[in-house]
């Protein structure tokens, strides 16, 4: 074999075949699905097998496609912004997301901070801890939260019995039974990075504070906190992102009154049947998400060059 | 030690030889176990002020847990520290008046330069144009005006230390902790950099108590070396009387290099001391008292550069073995010639490579007479 001169690395085959495999996966199953959500989204409802239109029949040939791409509109998504439903749906989904991060970060940072400071025999059973509600099905622990928070459910009955309240408190089928459930559903997706971030912290960058006279507590905020921020936004993201289009919480927890976008979309798309404007409304939805998922993106990479 | 002339107050400077002096460290039979595991055994100490100290020893041998509990980050089992009188029990690490300059630098990789160095003093409360005037003095001081606004990890090793270093002089601390401090840097820096640190202590007349392995670090830099061994402080002295009066085999053996050969003391004459070393197959005659009865076993040290090489047989047989020399290390600025003698033995002897012409009286395979005098050695009973 002659020797490779270029600097420029040239890759093998094989090498070829391992980047193809992510690519091909993307392809079939983010681009290709996407891709016909999106053309479905132009579409036009109609009572028919599938019930929208135009489709496209292979038969018709090059005339067919034309015609399709002709008959394609971008009037659902001038719909979404008429009906107020939609608009509200969205900026309710991303509020509840948001609220629900900011307590889940309440709640996260002194569990992951707990444990990264636990001595080291404990953290891979903290940890284990952290994971192990994965083993039982979400939508079980989700359903689980509705025997807690009914009016007679196990909440409302130990507080009655400690005294504290004479009525039942009405939380199930409440905005704020769907920020418990998000906060308890998504707590380890939190949790985890931010644990993994601590955990390298250099405790000589702490000695060193409290060296210089900077007492635990100061040391906390000064050196502790901003160190974690790469794992607090990562964190954060991890339980923003899927919480903006949840539907089985807002389902199961929420009220008639809690309007969420994977809610609305599931309502067009099985009770109204109506494919096209229910596709729009998810392909807004990718969009809404897109733009924290870049900067996401921007930060890990800064993250990763910093070194930190 | 420093080029610069040294001033009489400096030449004259020994007051753990004054027994009025008061000290300003004092570790007072401190124990500190960590589980089984006894890092420091029960060990008394005392530095003065202004005195560049050294702990050395190798790996585990307790030094840094003794420094860790003079800043407070280690709490002793038993015993009692003291800094300038004032007992450090109970006193946590952020209000004690020692700063340490860490091995691993330990820089905030989050701040500049700049906020670093000025982190400890923000902690006093002090004015911010008072921070800024400090700040920009400790920066010229360690050379790195022109990086007051990099963050760490756009500094070379070096240039790190040298912020550690800048941190950890910002507040003036009574005593400077150093902890491996050279450790990270290449031989060139390394050297330079002990230069300034021992400059730089003088001119601040701070007490500086460093901890290193580097037995050459610790030579260069400290007016006093304490060799620790398993939690014990072994030895401590000057770094002449350290290289040229060790108490022990463990001293002898741990600084520098040099020959130990096991006798058995023949006769005592007064100040003259003979020995007989059966495994060398010599006599030894020293001009020291020897604190080992008739027939006791005790060994005789003494450095390769004491040691003479030569093809003339000595005239006495006293002090002087013969062998071949079995290798040569030319290290350029010396050679060290490696002699087989009787039973197995070797003796290391240096010759400095006083011309530039490699040209070697003595060669590979040479029989030579190796002899020294009667006081280049020391006699060691431990």
């Amino acid at each position: 074999m002659p020797e490779q001169v270029s600097t420029r690395p040239r890759r093998s085959l094989g090498g070829w075949l391992l980047i193809a495999v992510p690519y091909a996966w993307l392809l079939f199953f983010f681009l290709a699905p996407f891709f016909i959500v999106f053309k479905i989204s132009l579409s036009e409802i109609a009572v028919a097998i599938p019930p929208y239109m135009p489709t496209f029949d292979p038969a018709d040939g090059w005339n067919g496609l034309v015609e399709l791409v002709g008959g394609l509109s971008f009037d659902n998504y001038v719909w979404l912004t008429q009906d107020d439903l939609y608009w509200k749906s969205y900026i309710s989904s991303v509020s509840i997301a948001a609220i629900s991060t900011l307590i889940t970060l309440l709640v996260g940072f002194p569990i992951a901070y707990g444990m990264a400071r636990a001595p080291k025999e404990w953290r891979t059973t903290l940890l284990m801890l952290v994971i192990l509600p994965f083993w039982t099905s979400f939508l079980i622990r989700v359903y689980a939260w509705i025997g807690i928070l009914k009016n007679e459910g196990l909440l409302n009955q130990f507080l009655l019995w400690l005294g504290l309240i004479d009525q039942p408190l009405t939380i199930l089928n409440t905005n704020l039974a769907v920020y418990i459930g998000i906060v308890y559903s998504y707590l380890p997706f939190l949790v985890l990075p931010l644990y993994a971030n601590l955990e390298k912290l250099d405790t000589s960058l702490l000695e060193a504070a409290a060296d210089l006279g900077c007492p635990p507590w100061r040391s906390f905020w000064t050196i502790t906190v901003p160190l974690a921020i790469p794992g607090v936004i990562a964190g954060c993201f991890l339980v923003f992102i899927p919480a903006v289009g949840e539907f089985v919480i807002p389902d199961l927890l929420g009220g008639s009154e809690t309007l969420m976008i994977g809610k609305t979309l599931w309502m067009e798309f099985f009770t109204n049947r109506d494919w096209p404007v229910s596709s729009a409304v998810a392909v807004i939805l990718l969009l809404i998400l897109v733009v924290p998922i870049v900067l996401f993106q921007n930060q890990q990479q800064k993250a990763a060059e910093r070194g930190l | 030690m420093a080029k610069k002339p040294i001033g009489p107050v400096r030449r004259d400077f020994a007051p753990w030889d004054d027994p009025q002096a008061k000290p300003y460290i004092e570790f007072r039979n401190v124990t500190k176990t960590f589980g089984d595991f006894t890092a420091v055994d029960n060990l008394s100490l005392k530095i003065y002020e202004r005195e560049f100290f050294a702990l050395l020893g190798g790996s585990g041998c307790g030094k840094t847990t003794m420094m860790r509990m003079l800043a407070g980050f280690e709490t002793p089992n038993a015993g009692e520290i003291f800094l300038d009188g004032q007992n450090l029990a109970g006193v946590p690490p952020y209000k004690r008046p020692v700063n340490m300059m860490f091995q691993s630098y330990a820089l905030f990789p989050h701040m500049s330069v700049e906020a670093n160095v000025a982190f400890g003093l923000k902690q006093e409360g002090m004015p911010k144009d008072q921070i800024a005037a400090r700040v920009e003095e400790m920066l010229k001081l360690v050379k790195l005006q022109d990086f007051a606004k990099r963050k760490p990890h756009q500094l070379s090793g070096g240039q790190r230390q040298r912020v550690a270093l800048a941190r950890s002089l910002a507040k003036k601390p009574k005593v400077l902790l150093l902890d491996e401090p050279l450790g990270a840097l290449d031989r060139k820096l390394r050297e330079e950099t002990q230069f300034e640190l021992t400059d730089l202590q003088y001119e601040l007349g701070m007490t500086f108590l460093i901890v290193t392995h580097d037995q050459e670090e610790a030579m260069t830099m400290a007016d006093r070396i304490a060799v620790m061994d398993r939690g014990r402080i072994i030895q401590i002295a000057t770094p002449a009387e350290i290289y040229e009066l060790p108490n022990s085999r463990f001293v002898a053996d741990f600084i520098g290099d040099i020959n130990l050969m096991e006798c058995k003391v023949a006769a005592k004459e007064g100040e003259i001391c003979r020995m007989t070393s059966v495994e060398f197959g010599c006599e030894i005659e020293v001009a020291q008292p020897v604190e080992a009865g008739i027939g006791e076993t005790v060994w005789f040290a003494i450095r390769p550069e004491k040691v003479r090489i030569s093809f003339d047989e000595p005239e006495s047989r006293v002090n002087a073995v013969t062998g071949e020399v079995w290798d040569i290390a030319y290290l350029g600025d010396v050679s060290i010639y490696h002699t087989h003698i009787a039973n197995e033995q070797t003796v290391r002897a240096t010759v400095a490579n006083r011309s530039r012409v490699v040209e070697r009286p003595v060669g590979w395979d040479d029989k030579v007479w190796l002899s020294w005098d009667a006081d280049a050695g020391v006699v060691l009973t431990k």
